[in-house]
Order: C-alpha cells, then structure tokens, then sequence
C-alpha cells in the first residue's frame, strides 16, 4: 500500500450529500480485473456535465476532495477509491463516509477523514471563495489546515489504521504474524461447533 | 449485564484484540462472485500466498451473467468484459478451489445471497462476508453478516480473518400484525424512510418485534438485505422455529447426529432481555402502508397513498438542494400524487425479492391479466435456478407469461444493469430491488422500488396503484 503522512493540495469542494458509490463509479466500469486504470471512470456519469466542478479549470490538479455528509454509502465496490485515487485524489473531507468505502479507501493509501459539519461548511465557504484554496492534510498529528494555518481542525483515526498508512504496511502481513492465535481458535471453534467445518 | 445478539456473535469470533480494540474476527462462511473477487486472487497469486480455508468459501458468478440465451453456452454472454470476469472465476475456482462452486448454465446457480442460504451454506451464529454490500441479507439467519470490499476479500481468503472494530448496537422493533398488502419490503421501506440512509452507520442493527417474528424467513431476509441502505452494514433476527425449520434438510445443513446440537445452541442466539442497545427505534405495523421511493435514494419515499414532496417545505439546504436534484433526475413534479406516475418498465427480481415467496405475492396479482399497453418490458428474473424450478413446478411460469412479462434465467439482472438488463435513459421503472441511485439500472434511469406485489399490480394497471385495494 502507498504511504499517506502530509498532503498539501487544492480543494474541490462538491457540494453534495449522500453520494452514494454507483456515482463515484458506475457499474459499467467495474468489469475490469485489474486494481487500476479507473481514472477515467471516477464520476463518470457527472463529469459529462461541462459545469461540473470536477471539469472546472480552477481546481484542476486538486488532489483533495470536499463533500457533504455519508460521502461513499451503498456498493461496497473497491473501485470506488480505486477510482479516485487513479483520478488524481490522495484524500476526502466530509462530514460522515460509508463504512464499507471508508474501510477500502484506508487500505489503499486514500485518506477519508471526517469533520464535523461545520467545520466542513467552513471549508466549503472558503473552496468556493478564495481562488486557489490549499489545504494541508497531516496524518501524523491528525489534523486539517489551511496553508496559512488561520484555520485548524483535528480529525480522529484508529491508532492501528493510522500506523498502516504511515507506513505503508501490508495488512494481510501483519494479520499472519498472529497465525498461532489463528489457528489455535480454529481448532477450538471445530471442536466446540463441529457443524461449521 | 446482559449481551445483544451482536455481542454474542462477536464475542464468538473473537481472536485477538488490540488494546485500541481492533480486532481480528474470525469469518465462518466467505462468499465468492465474479465481479469482486479477480484483484483479490491476483493478490494473493502476486504475494505467493494460498487461501487460509477453502473450505470456507462458496461461489457462484451472478451480477454481470445473462437472463436470456443460455442455450448457447457461454457463447450467450455477448459482453467480452463480463465474459473474462466469468471465465476469471472459473478459473480461480480450478485453481484455488472452494467448498462448492455453483457456475453460470449450473441448475443451482443464482443470487449469491439467494443461493447461500438455499443450499444451507448460510448457518445461524455464523460469521458471513461477502465482496456485495447485501451480505447483509444473511443476518436474517441470526448470523453477523456484511460487505466487504475487495482487498479485504483478499484479507479474508488469506487469513480466515478481518480487521475491524466493533460497532455499536441498533434495535428496531416493530410491532403488530401487518394490514392486508403490506410485505416486508414495505416494512424495511419504512424503516429506511424513517432513521434516513445514514441513521444505521456504526450501528448493527437487530430487527425484532412481534411483526419480525411472524415473518417467513424470505421476508427477513427482505428486510435484513436493505439494512445497508439505512447505512447499517449488518442487520440481524434473533434465531427461533421459523429459521430452524428453514435450515432442516438443507444441502449443507448439519444432518444428525450433529443437528441436535446445532439446534441447541443456535437457539440461543437471540438478545438477552436486559441487554442494552445504544439506540432503539419502533414501528407499529399497523400504521405501515404500501412504500414507494420518489427520488435518487432509498429514503425518499413515501406511501403510495401520498404524493410527491414538495422541496419548498424543506428548511435545511443541503437536504432541499438534494430533493430538487432527485426530482430533476427523476422527472418528477412536486405534489404529484404517487398513483399518478405511469411505468415504462417493470422489474420483479433482485437478492431483496426474487425468493419464490415474491413471485408466489406477484403471481398472485397478475393471474389472468394483461400488462397495460404502456409498459415496453415486464420482466421476472428467479434469485436462483432452485426458485426458477420451483415456480415453473408451481405453474408461476405460466401465469407470469401469459400475463405478457418475460420469464428470464437467474442472476443480478436489472438491479445493478452490469449484464445486458438495464434501462435506458428516461425510463421509469418499478423494481422490486434495493437501490433507486442515479443511473443505478442504466444511465438516466429511473427506479421506483416497491414490494413484489406493487410492482405486479403497477405493470397491469401502467402506473403505481395502492396494492390494499386490487381486486
């Protein structure tokens, strides 16, 4: 997995609610076998719109982006972060993520991080009014600024998930390192409750 | 203090447990579909690692399959894409291998979440992970059950185990005896309308009450599929008569000498009565009406006897941004009354209503009728090749294509439109599936869900009707 530790970037703030993983990827792209190339794909049916934001000059090259509340809800489709990490995304702010996308995008480097909602507004008001609008994402001190540091937010992480980002670790390594205990509740669990072998 | 039926289930599972409590959750059953699983094959394949259990896994190639031309073979999947994601699977099943394998043209082949449970592969007190958001289904059998994305399909294939942490407990009871026309679809419609699409994020949710407790197992499974449209990734029914006699006799149900002790101890995979649930929510079954969605979401709905709402009585901005957005979408006019809006298409099908139990409810409605001249295509596709044998020995077929609906071969079909099955843009249809989003069924499409029964009455009639007062 890549490495997440600090992100400097431009904001594009979409102003939406409930986007749900059907339009961050829809369906006809998800017959590849592959774990890349979904670029292309990533809001797809939206981006045909020449207004929408993703098609905007100013926040081209924007590696963050800004939403509304339960950004990622509905398929548990992997290609969702897939494609917006190969769109050019590092990191989503939003006030509340899907489980199954906020739990796929931790194990492919690309950062949800929650705010509250009105922290978020701020950050919308700011997306919208300032050309330019930077924000610095910090994993490591779990925290949101603006590249002149005159807003400041804190974000939660669990302490596991955050120490797999920095360093990039592979989970499935780190999981077989306990393959005693694995196995040890495995031949418990047969004995006990035979009818599930 | 006593334990819900998620704390015994997790408890259950547990093999180890990080002082941040994370934890490592030991996964009983792994179900296995084409669209989800090649990148996490290739994983494995990549890292030079084998698959911790396959003994564990139960696959089958559903979402991207067709419902017509299996005649031809696999020369009947004209999608190259969905093609490669068949023979990909396929392929990994001769090469990892897995406890059973039922593959596209195979007679018990179906909805991974139909099937599951159809062949007793789905056992009550289980762990259930599946790379589909529905997996959730399974918690109708007193199991913890949920979505899983792709590399954690990997995680699980690699190490029987997922890394996670344990969220938090949701009661929804709901009481009474449900009025005549009301199903569980309608039931879950209202929950989801009620607690909104985000209320069930971080919780799991157990659906309880005297209303659950009367329902056929096909009906929980209804409900307990579209618990992740309210957010939740697990919903859960306590074990009782109704699951165990659905389990008895299943191909991969325990036989004796074991069932006793099976039996035994899955009763007692129910909520003690004084666990505490950090949040509960009732519904009176009495006050629940027939549900039609209105907008992009599962929770825009309202009962068929309602209209269209208004987004100028909406005081928050995002919300009212949101609904003016749907009903653009939908090509919908506020204050239209929901019996007013004619269908162009009708889909009875899908892992929340394809179980025989749902085409017996539309069958029933459209016995000796004609659908309305402005419906383009009625179509019914089986959960499986079991349900599609069983309704053909019961006549369903008939009664179906006499009525002028398509009788199609099992699979995801038209609720996610990644096989030939989708709508095109404009149309409206009423889908007995689980998700109205954007484009879901097509691009441009526009789905109403409904119950099995509303969407059979709505393709006679040609647009929605309140199911309560079909003679």
């Amino acid at each position: 997995m890549d490495k997440f530790t600090v992100l400097e970037s431009l904001v594009v703030p979409l102003d939406r609610a409930n986007i749900d993983t059907d339009q961050i990827i829809p369906q006809k792209y998800l017959q590849s076998i592959k774990r890349t190339g979904f670029g292309d794909a990533c809001f797809a049916s939206w981006r045909r719109d020449p207004e929408f934001v993703l098609n905007q000059p100013r926040y081209k090259g924007a590696r963050i982006l800004l939403a509304r509340k339960n950004f990622g809800i509905g398929s548990s489709r992997e290609h969702a972060p897939w494609a917006l990490r190969d769109y050019g995304f590092r990191a989503v702010i939003a006030p509340s993520f899907g489980e199954i996308f906020q739990n796929n995008s931790l194990k492919n480097g690309f950062l949800p991080v929650a705010l509250t909602e009105s922290e978020v507004d701020k950050l919308f008001y700011d997306a919208a009014s300032f050309p330019g609008f930077k924000l610095i994402v910090d994993l490591g001190k779990q925290s949101v600024s603006t590249a002149d540091g005159s807003k400041s937010f804190r974000f939660d992480i669990d302490p596991f998930r955050k120490h797999c980002l920095l360093n990039g670790l592979d989970e499935i390594g780190l999981t077989l390192g306990h393959a005693d205990k694995i196995r040890a509740f495995e031949e418990r669990r047969r004995a006990q409750y035979p009818w599930y072998y | 203090m006593g334990q819900t039926l998620y704390d015994k289930l997790w408890e259950s599972h547990l093999v180890h447990v990080e002082p941040d409590g994370t934890a490592l959750l030991y996964i009983d059953r792994h179900l296995v579909h084409e669209v989800t699983s090649a990148q996490a094959y290739e994983g494995l394949t990549i890292a030079g690692r084998k698959p911790w259990r396959v003994d564990s896994v139960v696959a089958t190639a559903d979402h991207n399959t067709p419902t017509t031309n299996w005649n031809e073979g696999m020369a009947g999947v004209r999608d190259p894409f969905a093609k490669l994601q068949i023979e990909t699977l396929d392929k990994n099943m001769r090469e990892f291998g897995a406890k059973v394998y039922f593959p596209f043209l195979d007679k018990r082949q179906g909805i991974v979440h139909v099937i599951g449970p159809e062949q007793g592969a789905t056992l009550p007190g289980m762990t259930v992970v599946c790379g589909d958001s529905h997996t959730s289904t399974h918690g109708a059998f007193g199991c913890l059950a949920h979505g899983i994305g792709t590399s954690e399909v990997e995680h699980v294939l690699a190490t029987q185990c997922l890394v996670t942490k344990k969220m938090k407990n949701m009661r929804v009871s709901v009481e009474g005896a449900l009025p005549a026309g009301v199903s569980a679809k309608d039931v879950v419609l209202a929950i989801i309308g009620k607690i909104g699409i985000g209320g069930g994020i971080g919780y799991a949710i157990e659906f309880a009450g005297s209303t659950i407790r009367a329902m056929s197992m096909e009906g929980r499974m209804t409900v307990c599929n579209m618990a992740i449209e309210a957010g939740a990734r697990a919903g859960m029914v306590a074990v009782d008569d109704t699951t165990v006699d659905y389990v008895r006799g299943r191909p991969f149900a325990p036989k004796a000498p074991l069932w006793d002790s099976a039996v035994a101890y899955w009763r007692m995979l129910k909520s003690d009565p004084d666990a505490k649930f950090d949040r509960e929510v009732t519904l009176a079954a009495a006050e629940i009406k027939p549900h039609v969605t209105w907008g992009t979401a599962p929770d825009m709905v309202v009962a068929v006897d309602d209209a269209v709402p208004d987004p100028d009585r909406e005081k928050d901005a995002t919300r009212r941004e949101g609904m003016e957005r749907a009903l653009t979408y939908m090509g919908l006019k506020p204050r239209t009354r929901m019996t007013d809006i004619r269908l162009d298409k009708i889909f009875i099908g899908s892992c929340t209503n394809s179980r025989i139990e749902d085409l017996r409810a539309a069958a029933a409605v459209v016995k000796g009728r004609r659908i309305a001249s402005n419906i383009r295509l009625a179509m019914v596709v089986p959960g499986s090749g079991m349900v599609k044998a069983q309704a053909e020995k019961e006549g369903l077929d008939k009664v179906f294509r006499d009525a002028g609906f398509e009788w199609r071969e099992p699979g995801c079909s038209m609720c996610l439109g990644m096989n030939p099955d989708k709508l095109d843009a404009g149309e409206r249809c009423a889908s007995t599936s689980n998700r109205n989003f954007e484009g879901r069924q097509g691009v441009g499409g526009r789905t109403h869900l409904v119950s099995p029964a509303m969407a059979a009455a709505a393709a006679i009639a040609g647009h929605f009707v309140d199911i309560r007062s079909w003679r």
